[in-house]
């Protein structure tokens, strides 16, 4: 397969998101330093876990002192909404023994929405295998380089690491939130986080929204 | 082994079955409303406690500090459509700002 982005307007729209996205990566390589992981710890969850909510919550629980199975927990349910982009692909990339390991690896939220633009099953494939590779490649380098920059700074307040994180979140999440019910939604559940900060262990008040989301969820 | 490398390979391997079980699986298993519905919610509950306890939260106290100043301008920055770079940026400045100086 060539790619020519002057050309296919597939490739430009696989690679602009690969590339954008890719860029968040230096965030997340920054994030993880500053929550106490190695580079080689910050650098493995980009290359093996590779899905972004899930990473960033690995490492926002574990630096803020939680349980590593409340990390795992929260990673895991973040990282559900793949099991259903899989289902969506499965059909249209028909792959089967090691294809199918790395056609799963790279089932994320920005492979499975470019494919899911396209108008058949041969250009949704381009799209998925284009934007899944690439932004497996720039997320990789950009964690890299975010890890190593971050090492280099001492106090992550001085450089305002400690606001870019949260606020890096608020970009994952804004995106999502479609209507009134998604609001409040969003507001009961930092409201339901706070109040149980001072009187759970760290982690606890992250993983149980989830009953919240249940809640909400089966409500009408 | 630290809890740090547990968390690490832990939900390194939940995170691939949860990616392979979906091009696995027969599509009734995982196609139901309410599974739909429940998974919409489940990334805004998670991400909004998380962005919550790292903004106010130190250890078990919760505080108003630079972060919250620094989120406040990002939620602005967003609201104004922004990029996430720019997004991400302007909270850091203004966090660092208000560490620095006040």
């Amino acid at each position: 397969m060539s790619i020519n982005p002057k050309t296919n307007p597939i490739d430009r729209t696989a690679l602009s998101v690969a590339f954008t996205v890719g860029l968040y990566g230096a965030a997340f390589g920054a994030a993880g330093v500053t929550a106490g992981f190695s580079i080689l710890q910050t650098c493995l969850l980009s290359l093996l876990l590779f899905s972004g909510a899930s990473q960033f919550a690995v490492v926002g629980i574990m630096g803020a002192g939680g349980a590593a199975i409340s990390a795992i927990a929260t990673a895991t349910l973040l990282g559900f909404r793949n099991a259903l982009y899989g289902l969506q692909m499965a059909p249209i990339l028909k792959v089967s023994g090691i294809k199918r390991v790395l056609a799963a690896q790279i089932t994320i939220d920005e492979s499975t929405a470019v494919a899911t633009l396209q108008e058949n099953d041969a250009d949704r494939r381009r799209g998925f295998y284009i934007t899944g590779v690439g932004v497996y490649i720039f997320w990789n380098l950009f964690t890299f380089l975010g890890a190593l920059g971050a090492s280099a700074i001492g106090d992550p307040s001085v450089w305002g690491l400690d606001a870019a994180v949260p606020a890096a979140f608020c970009g994952l999440i804004w995106p999502r939130l479609k209507n009134k019910t998604h609001f409040i939604v969003s507001a009961v559940a930092i409201a339901w986080a706070l109040a149980l900060t001072p009187i759970s262990p760290a982690g606890i008040p992250i993983i149980t929204t989830v009953i919240l989301a249940v809640i909400f969820g089966l409500k009408r | 082994m630290s809890a740090i490398w547990i968390a690490v390979i832990g939900a390194s391997i939940t995170a691939f079955l949860n990616k392979y079980i979906g091009h696995s699986v027969p599509e009734r298993w995982l196609n139901k409303p309410r599974v739909i519905k429940i998974n919409a919610l489940v990334p805004i509950v998670l991400l909004s406690a998380l962005v919550a306890v790292q903004t106010f939260a130190t250890e078990k106290e919760l505080v108003i500090d630079q972060r919250a100043a620094g989120v406040a301008v990002a939620l602005i920055a967003l609201k104004f459509k922004a990029s996430f770079p720019v997004v991400v940026l302007s909270a850091a400045l203004t966090s660092a700002a208000v560490y620095n100086w006040f």
